[in-house]
């Protein structure tokens, strides 16, 4: 159940921007989160609705983007998107694959005033 | 009040031995609508103090060992044997991590090593802030191997850096042999993956082929080494990989 230390990571960034921006209201957060990352969306989901709680992010929009696995296949060249981190290249069948797109998890953007 | 990082309030954690704890709050105010521009990974504070570890661990030439697995495979046991059948070859320290009890420190106390206990309270990882002050308190030699035996958990470590040199997952044959595709972050993560219990095999249908091709479906690198701390079949292996490590660190 790492999703709520990732929750209050988050918190601590957005507050941080909001006051550095000296706002005192956040209306709005975008984020991105790989579908490869480590986190469950359901469970980051309730985290959230918990780890918000008095902060600056109670009341504002989540948007999340999830960001869809990619690799590139170092035998054949190919890029694939990627499902499962076991998945194999769908061209040679190889194994030799790095991964670079999905594992994405970041702040992206915030609207605050 | 933690003067070095900056650090914010880290739960229920507490530190054996030297250590010591802090909490402080911050909230500003003020006006007018604008989007902000973040693009800061979530993890990117844990990432700096992880960063800063893993300079002081360079600067004095400490190979750390994030020891990562399931609650069971063997961990300590691993290190019991590793520090005992090792010792006067390279000096060793250990940080202990778990929810409760010093029990895993007083194992590795016993062997005549240096530890740090870390109790996490609730929490399911050891992150970069509680390393860095189990390694304030402890000041783990130069040239030395520092081994950090992680929560048991073979989910949430995986997202936290500590600043190790090498994380090194480790599986027992009495788990199933598609672990690494149930949780291929860790395997993903890790450098080196100890199969461990490897005498128990004629008892468990345990496939230690079909384990180690699994393991290199999630990530083609990982070193694999098959050892039994209660015969010590392949342990030989394990310590040239330690010092390998140690007397060739620009090479690691």
């Amino acid at each position: 159940m790492h999703e709520l230390s990732i929750v209050m990571s988050i918190v601590d960034i957005a507050q941080q921007q909001a006051a550095e921006a000296n706002a005192t209201i956040i209306e709005e957060i975008e984020m991105d989160i790989g579908c490869l990352s480590t986190i469950e969306i359901n469970a980051f989901e309730f985290a959230w609705s918990q780890g918000v709680k008095q902060t600056l992010l109670e009341h504002a929009i989540k948007k999340i983007n999830r960001i869809k696995g990619k690799a590139n296949c170092s035998d054949c060249d190919t890029v694939f998107a990627l499902e499962n981190m076991y998945d194999a290249c769908p061209v040679c069948g190889g194994h030799l694959i790095n991964i670079t797109e999905g594992k994405e998890l970041r702040v992206k953007s915030l609207v605050v005033c | 009040m933690c003067a070095t990082c900056g650090c914010d309030s880290n739960g229920h954690v507490t530190m054996h031995e030297p250590g010591h704890h802090h909490e402080h709050n911050d909230d500003h105010s003020h006006q007018h609508k604008k989007i902000v521009d973040v693009e800061q990974d979530v993890l990117h504070e844990n990432n700096l103090l992880a960063q800063r570890n893993r300079g002081y661990f360079d600067a004095k030439n400490i190979l750390a060992l994030n020891l990562v697995s399931s609650p069971g495979s063997g961990k300590t046991s691993l290190l019991e044997r590793t520090l005992t059948d090792m010792k006067g070859e390279l000096e060793f320290a250990v940080i202990e991590g778990d929810q409760q009890t010093t029990n895993d420190a007083d194992r590795i106390h016993a062997t005549g090593t240096k530890v740090v206990q870390i109790n996490t309270g609730k929490g399911c990882h050891l992150d970069a802030h509680m390393v860095m002050h189990a390694v304030q308190g402890m000041k783990p030699k130069e040239n030395s191997v520092l081994f950090i035996e992680n929560v048991g958990n073979l989910v949430c470590p995986a997202m936290f850096d500590l600043g190790e040199k090498e994380r090194v997952v480790i599986i027992s044959v009495t788990e199933g042999d598609d672990k690494p595709l149930k949780y291929p972050d860790m395997f993903y993560s890790s450098t080196l993956c100890i199969i461990n219990k490897t005498d128990l095999l004629p008892y468990v249908p345990f496939d230690i082929e079909k384990v180690k091709a699994n393991a290199k479906k999630i990530n083609h690198k990982l070193e694999i080494i098959e050892v039994s701390c209660t015969n010590g079949e392949g342990l030989q292996q394990w310590y040239g990989w330690l010092k390998l490590k140690v007397l060739l660190p620009e090479m690691a």
